[in-house]
């Protein structure tokens, strides 16, 4: 046990990657999961704000991007589940604390899509905080996760740049489509800055994720370097964010920002966000009415196995 | 200690700005929004590999270019211009149209599999759509667009088949519904890799390789559901039989079908129906399922049809005998309430560019 540990210890210590047979400690394990999980349910749950639009989509290639957009994430919802079930988890048993309400999601698909705009702003500053957070993680200390992170963050860092692509069009449009993109962004922006988590001196579990390298940066670091990245991203799209003390501090070489609305942040994770009660009741009700179809499956698959058995015992064709 | 030590971040560095302080286009923000995130990953090789190589990951005509740039788009000698423009809408609208169908279960698939194969085969129609649209803007020399002619048209002058405009039961009937689609398009764009027009002939040569896909997909759902448990048994059962109705129809050519076909550039959809029947046959025995009769309801009065999911709708009653409802620009109400959403952001804005 002793030399277990010890092992562990080194592995981390050296920077290399703790494997799914690797003796790990139960804490670290249960971390892994609980952020492995989290994160593939926030790539489900997100694919519903922007997924409501695709139906709508102005133009037949933003609906392509936008499909393409939607069905990436779900592909990374399944390499997510999939790294999760390395450490002994279960995508059933993960999807239903999912809809039972036991394990989170990203509180920032609490908010709605109100606007075609919207799409093009989560694309820019929730994909682009989500990218900052994520980048890290491509070093996580646990190798599947750290090697589905790398996929995911190319994936991702596409989606940003199409999204602002998507807003740069948006802007050279007419007064209406530049009304709608400050909106969306007045409305994106302190959510955004909320996705890094809560402050460093009230996030008691950072000291031994650090520690354990499944975190590679505090959330306070994170976040300053999210607003130092969109301060010039906003100026060359011709937005306003929507924060009067946001200035450059030549001092501290980044940039000041006023101050979050915690409570808000709170009163979204605990479950009274604008949506959280409509986004996991879809997902609910695609898990349920699902369940039929999957029953299905394992029905035909186990009838069709039992076939091959009994022809394979040549006893024909069997059940 | 050495364990909580960590790399502090990199200083954050400014983009270059021209003379007026301005970035200089959009290239340079899109450099800036890499070489923020890369400097994130200042240490390790992590962020190399994601930038390797060019990039792959425009999906298929999510780019800028004119889907048809360097294609002779010249309508060969011997094909009307009009009856190709017109051939083009119709197995363009049946790709947009089919493509809308499927992209309204994203979010909503019994699983996450389910989620990516649909937006696959969705995505898959979707680029299909775009070409033949393109294609028919060319051909009657109108130059309308892919765009104008996906959102500015109602529902009168869409040419799909009514089989790709009702609405969605569930994923049974889904299934079924996709399996007939597919396997009557595949056989129609197998032809039409030879057609004298060539981009119609390009645009079969991509399409038989997705739409190859999209059949084996839903068959092997299909026999999942149909020799699965007594439930989906039941259900498939009700799904094929929602579907059938719209089965004749694919079948039924219109006049300008007709004509395309004897101009060497379409497909007469009546010589399609033998190898239709051998798929389905062999699909639906291994389901153990048994075919539907075939019902033809242009001729029919009684036009209701009962769903799995206990909605209605009513298939339209003054289609001429033996003429096809949806290739005449007859359809249901079902494909107004579809237009109405998807062309609801285009129409409110029109003279925006997105």
């Amino acid at each position: 046990m002793a030399d277990l540990e010890e092992r562990f210890d080194r592995t981390i210590e050296r920077d290399q990657r703790v494997e799914p047979r690797d003796w790990m400690p139960d804490g670290y394990r249960a971390t892994m999961i609980r952020q492995i999980a989290q994160h593939a349910h926030s790539e489900i749950i997100g694919m519903q704000p922007e997924g409501e639009w695709i139906t709508r989509a102005p133009s037949l290639r933003r609906k392509a991007i936008l499909l393409a957009k939607v069905q990436d994430e779900a592909g990374h919802g399944l390499y997510l589940y999939s790294a999760a079930e390395t450490l002994g988890a279960d995508r059933a048993e993960l999807t239903g604390m999912l809809i039972e309400g036991r394990q989170k999601y990203s509180s920032i698909f609490n908010y709605p899509t109100l606007g075609y705009a919207d799409v093009g702003v989560i694309g820019w500053l929730v994909d682009g905080a989500a990218i900052c957070n994520q980048v890290p993680l491509c070093r996580s200390s646990y190798g599947p996760y750290a090697r589905a992170m790398i996929r995911i963050c190319k994936e991702e860092s596409f989606h940003q740049r199409q999204g602002y692509e998507l807003l740069m069009t948006m802007m050279r449009g007419t007064e209406a489509q530049r009304a709608m993109v400050q909106d969306a962004v007045d409305r994106w922006w302190w959510p955004s800055l909320m996705m890094f988590g809560p402050p460093d001196d009230a996030s008691p579990n950072t000291a031994r994720s650090m520690a354990w390298k499944i975190k590679r940066h505090t959330n306070d670091e994170l976040r300053q370097r999210f607003v130092d990245m969109s301060v010039p991203q906003a100026e060359a799209l011709g937005v306003t964010l929507p924060d009067a003390d946001l200035r450059w501090n030549a001092e501290r070489g980044h940039h000041d920002f006023g101050p979050i609305d915690w409570s808000e942040l709170q009163r979204v994770i605990s479950g009274n966000g604008p949506c959280n009660a409509r986004r996991v009741a879809v997902r609910r009700a695609a898990h349920e009415d699902g369940a039929w179809v999957r029953e299905a499956a394992t029905a035909h698959a186990a009838k069709a196995a039992g076939r091959v058995a009994g022809t394979d015992a040549g006893m024909g064709g069997g059940g | 200690m050495s364990s909580t030590e960590h790399t502090e971040l990199p200083a954050y560095e400014a983009p270059d700005r021209n003379a007026h302080g301005r970035l200089d286009d959009t290239g340079d923000v899109y450099e800036m929004l890499d070489d923020a995130h890369e400097a994130l990953a200042h240490a390790g090789n992590a962020y190399e590999a994601l930038n390797d190589g060019d990039d792959p990951r425009w999906a298929y005509g999510t780019g800028f270019a004119d889907p048809l740039a360097g294609v002779d788009t010249r309508v060969p000698d011997g094909v009307d211009g009009a009856d190709l423009a017109a051939y083009c809408l119709m197995l363009g609208d049946d790709a947009l149209i089919m493509s809308h169908r499927l992209q309204e279960w994203c979010t909503r698939a019994p699983e996450l599999e389910e989620e990516v194969a649909l937006a696959n085969i969705a995505l898959d129609l979707l680029g299909q759509a775009r070409l033949l649209l393109a294609r028919a803007g060319t051909a009657d020399g109108s130059g309308r667009d892919e765009d104008a002619l996906a959102f500015r048209r109602d529902a009168g002058e869409f040419r799909n088949v009514l089989l790709a405009e009702v609405p969605n039961g569930d994923f049974a009937e889904a299934m079924a519904r996709l399996l007939v689609f597919a396997t009557w398009r595949l056989a129609l764009l197998e032809r039409l890799t030879g057609s004298r027009d060539p981009v119609l002939a390009a645009v079969a040569v991509k399409g038989v390789k997705e739409v190859a896909y999209h059949r084996d997909y839903a068959a092997g759902w299909v026999v999942r559901l149909g020799d699965g448990t007594s439930y989906s048994r039941e259900r498939a059962v009700a799904g094929l039989a929602a579907v059938w109705p719209l089965v004749t129809e694919l079948f039924t050519p219109h006049e300008v079908e007709l004509r395309l076909a004897s101009a060497g550039a379409g497909a007469d959809p009546s010589a399609l129906r033998e190898g239709f029947d051998d798929v389905l046959g062999q699909v639906l025995t291994a389901a153990t399922l048994t075919r539907p009769t075939d019902t033809t309801f242009t001729q029919s009065s009684d036009t209701t049809l009962t769903r799995p999911t206990d909605t209605t709708f009513t298939l339209p009653r003054d289609t001429a005998p033996g003429r096809p409802a949806g290739r005449s620009g007859t359809h249901t109400a079902a494909l107004t309430d579809l237009l109405a959403e998807m062309q609801s952001v285009a129409r409110a804005h029109p003279d925006a560019t997105w």
